[in-house]
């Protein structure tokens, strides 16, 4: 076991560094949630050795056992062990458990049950077999509309774009996701095909990109870098390698980055 | 003890009828398992049967392995096989109330595992969409390789599965309502028979729902109906509206239908493994519960809230953040009762330390398994619970390790010690003991070896249904080193189990030759006696002191007076 235990912390031990605004306060929730729950583990767990290694002299059952009996089968007598071991405790771990609860709701409530704010920036994230797109709605911060039949990846337009729909014309279509930093982000996550899950450990951040459906999560990044997107919802035979990247970037340097892809959008 | 008659109505046949099947499955369910393992940290080795596995041949086997384990092992051995086995004695019937509706739901149960094993043989291939089966991916036959004919017969399984298992409901209810002997009263009832009670209401609203979804969704595949598939549908950069006009669905809604099965299919495998436990405890600590209507009260909450949580594996499907609250609160709610009964085992074991037989029989020691698993997976359920948390932990390994640990290990070392105590009752004979316990501390270790890991893959970031650690991001190449450890812990882990194997079939040939209650146990099932007159006047678990041991008190007065 000690060899298992040096093995894991060596080669890889807790979670990619947070770099969102709502990240650490549920990382210290986890934090918490592990420790204590990870207490009670080590405690039942030593219980059950302890119970298994006690050695008892076989004697005790006769010397001891007709005032034994008379305890264990007398209704006061299991009465006090009902509250002892298992009324009392199960309280204790009752209000355990409310305060976990009244603790994670209170966050979830604030990440979840408004929408973004509407300065936020807008993003629509659609995800296809095995692929994510990532679509701004370019200077007049408005999406053009798609239609499915109009998809068509290797004519360059995966989205279906509707080139007649002037609002689209300046839409830019990327396929890693790049976020000034400090700015909240508002995402549109749809589907074209099957169920996916946007998936951003860094961020703390996950969504079934459901197909019919737009969902929409908001959040703040904080912390320029590079972090993974996964697919998290397993959605056929390349499930495992849709994977991209966001770039967190500070203002001006996705300022940049959004104006090259403008032009080049106009140049097509 | 009526000969084993494989194709008769008989209670104790059907029961060993059905843990065949279930060893059949845990046999191939654990083979898949292993070529997975092996596929994750080498994807271009030749593996036996398969050649090289290609991504989609890796999640074949992930929704094969799932299917094989939930349903015909997890479902069909606790409580179709062991059910069949000793309820009807544990009451003091002679027989099911409904004989021939077991023997129905047998040959159903059999036809269904045929059917979804003939998925590997279809062009194709097995499906791969998960045991889940989410649609569109699920309702589209361009959608992936074995989501054509592989993914119709998983239907047609899982659908002829979904009747058997609602007969065997009925089957079940009917016998404990009806065929209870003179004075088993409910307070009367062996903790097992109230497990047993709570799982076939659960089952019986559980797969009735299941039944409905899995025709709903052949439907859609095959008559244009509309239930889980959205207008828009573009796969494989083709319009398939064009092709299969069908109206405006939603797959949320068979995600609602699917964990509405979903959830209580885990209180389904795992109730019957908490009666298990309570009464081997009681059995072996010659001690009755610290509270018998404690014990009760529990299973009956855990088996209501059971069927009322079935959102939390939703928190990020696009469910309604608010219905998002609501279970989340719901499912904390549900660990109230489980600690209940956590604590009340180790109370039992607190209680029971001095009188405990000495040393412990290998169908103890995997009730401690039992113990140790229910709280090193159980006590996670309250961090995913938790849907802020979730919102990281869903759908990556930290979730496979928790169901693994308390549905798949805690659920597998249950029913090995119900194998090693009733084995008596199926063949007459005791199975060796000390192969039972080196089959006990190999396959703990390597339990703990292969799921306790997948903890800290989850942790780190890791989705599960990954065929490959590789791609372009840091955060699944890292894991290889981790999921190497993790692969040689499941090879250790499924070794572990050829002892039991040849220590089944040894013992059914030359083991031991058991007395008439060999655990000096107090229930119904031990005595040899005709039930017909049966009697009961005494609780299960009652042991009194005679002369300086115990000994017990058969529930059947009976038995008494022959003594």
């Amino acid at each position: 076991m000690p060899v298992l235990g040096a093995f894991i912390i060596k080669t890889i031990w807790w979670m990619p560094p947070d770099g969102s605004l709502h990240g650490p306060a549920a990382d210290g929730l986890l934090w918490f949630n592990l420790v204590v729950l990870g207490l009670l583990l080590l405690l039942a767990q030593a219980l059950l050795i302890f119970v298994f290694l006690r050695r008892t002299h076989p004697n005790n059952l006769s010397e001891r056992g007709p005032k034994g009996s008379k305890g264990l089968f007398s209704s006061t007598h299991a009465k006090k062990l009902l509250w002892r071991y298992e009324l009392l405790p199960l309280i204790a771990l009752t209000l355990l458990y409310t305060g976990l609860a009244i603790a994670a709701q209170r966050l979830w409530a604030a990440n979840r049950f408004q929408g973004a704010s509407p300065q936020a920036l807008q993003v629509e994230v659609t995800g296809v077999q095995f692929q994510w797109y990532f679509r701004y709605p370019g200077p007049d911060a408005v999406f053009g509309s798609t239609r499915a039949e109009l998809v068509n990846a290797p004519a360059g337009n995966p989205l279906g774009l509707d080139p007649a729909d002037a609002r689209g014309q300046d839409d830019i279509v990327s396929s890693v996701l790049v976020l000034p930093a400090g700015r909240e982000v508002d995402l549109g996550i749809r589907s074209l095909d099957v169920i996916h899950g946007f998936f951003v450990p860094g961020m703390r951040v996950k969504q079934n990109a459901v197909p019919g459906m737009e969902m929409h999560i908001h959040f703040t990044p904080t912390i320029p870098g590079d972090y993974p997107i996964l697919c998290s919802q397993i959605c056929g035979s390349g499930h495992a390698r849709m994977q991209t990247h966001l770039r967190v970037v500070p203002e001006a340097e996705y300022k940049t980055w959004l104006s090259q892809h403008g032009r080049k959008r106009a140049a097509e | 003890m009526t000969p084993y008659r494989p194709f008769s109505a008989d209670h104790r046949s059907i029961g060993i009828n059905y843990l065949l099947l279930a060893l059949c499955a845990v046999t191939i369910g654990t083979l898949l398992s292993l070529f997975m393992r092996i596929h994750i940290i080498a994807p271009f080795l030749r593996l036996p049967f398969f050649g090289v596995v290609p991504p989609e041949g890796y999640l074949a086997l992930v929704t094969m392995h799932g299917t094989l384990m939930v349903f015909f092992v997890l479902t069909s051995a606790p409580v179709n096989g062991f059910a069949s086995l000793v309820l009807p004695s544990q009451i003091g019937a002679r027989s099911m109330a409904l004989p021939r509706l077991n023997a129905v739901s047998f040959w159903l149960t059999t036809l269904s595992l045929a059917v979804l094993l003939a998925a590997f043989f279809v062009p194709g291939g097995a499906p791969i969409s998960g045991w889940t089966n989410y649609p569109p991916l699920s309702g589209i036959a361009a959608a992936g390789p074995g989501q054509a004919t592989g993914m119709d017969l998983w239907l047609i399984s899982i659908g002829i599965f979904c009747i058997a298992s609602v007969l065997h409901a009925v089957c079940l209810l009917t016998t404990i309502w009806t065929r209870r002997c003179a004075g088993m009263f409910w307070a009367r009832l062996p903790l097992t028979v109230w497990s047993w009670l709570t799982t076939a209401v659960l089952m019986f609203f559980a797969f009735s729902v299941l039944l409905a979804a899995v025709v709903l969704l052949l439907s859609d595949r095959h008559f244009g109906t509309g239930f889980f598939i959205p207008k828009g549908e573009v796969i494989n950069g083709m319009m398939y509206d064009r092709l299969h006009p069908h109206a405006d669905g939603s797959p949320m809604l068979w995600l609602h239908l699917f964990w509405f099965f979903g959830h209580p299919e885990v209180y389904i495998a795992i109730l019957p493994a908490m009666g298990l436990a309570t009464s081997l405890l009681a059995n072996f600590l010659r001690r009755p519960p610290v509270s018998y209507r404690f014990m009760v009260a529990t299973t009956l909450a855990i088996g209501a809230f059971g069927l009322m949580v079935w959102g939390h594996h939703m928190f990020v499907s696009g469910m309604n953040p608010y219905a998002g609250t609501v279970f989340g609160l719901m499912t904390m709610a549900i660990a109230v009762p489980s600690s209940g009964k956590a604590l009340g085992w180790f109370a039992m074991l607190f209680q029971g330390r001095e009188t405990r037989i000495r040393p412990l029989p290998s169908p103890m020691l995997f009730i401690l398994g039992f113990l140790s698993f229910f709280v090193s997976g159980g006590l996670t359920g309250p961090i995913l619970a938790q849907p802020v948390l979730d919102a990281y932990l869903h759908n990556t390994y930290f979730v496979v390790g928790h169901f693994h640990l308390i549905m798949a290990m805690a659920g597998v070392f249950a029913l090995f010690a119900a194998v090693y105590y009733w084995f008596p009752l199926m063949t007459g004979r005791l199975m060796n003991d000390r192969l039972g316990k080196w089959h006990f501390w190999l396959s703990l270790l390597g339990a703990y070896g292969t799921f306790f890991p997948m903890y800290d893959a989850g942790l780190a970031g890791l989705p599960r249904h990954y065929a490959q650690l590789t791609g372009s991001t840091s955060t699944v190449a890292s894991m290889l080193r981790l999921q190497t450890g993790i692969t040689h812990s499941a090879l250790l882990l499924a070794s572990a189990q050829l002892l039991f194997l040849v220590n089944l079939f040894w013992s059914a040939r030359r083991g031991a030759i058991a007395p008439e209650n060999p655990w000096q146990a107090t229930t119904l099932e031990w005595t040899a006696s005709d039930l017909k007159e049966c009697q009961v006047s005494h609780s299960p678990y009652e042991y009194r002191f005679d002369g300086n041991a115990l000994s017990p008190v058969m529930q059947c007065s009976f038995q008494q007076k022959q003594e």
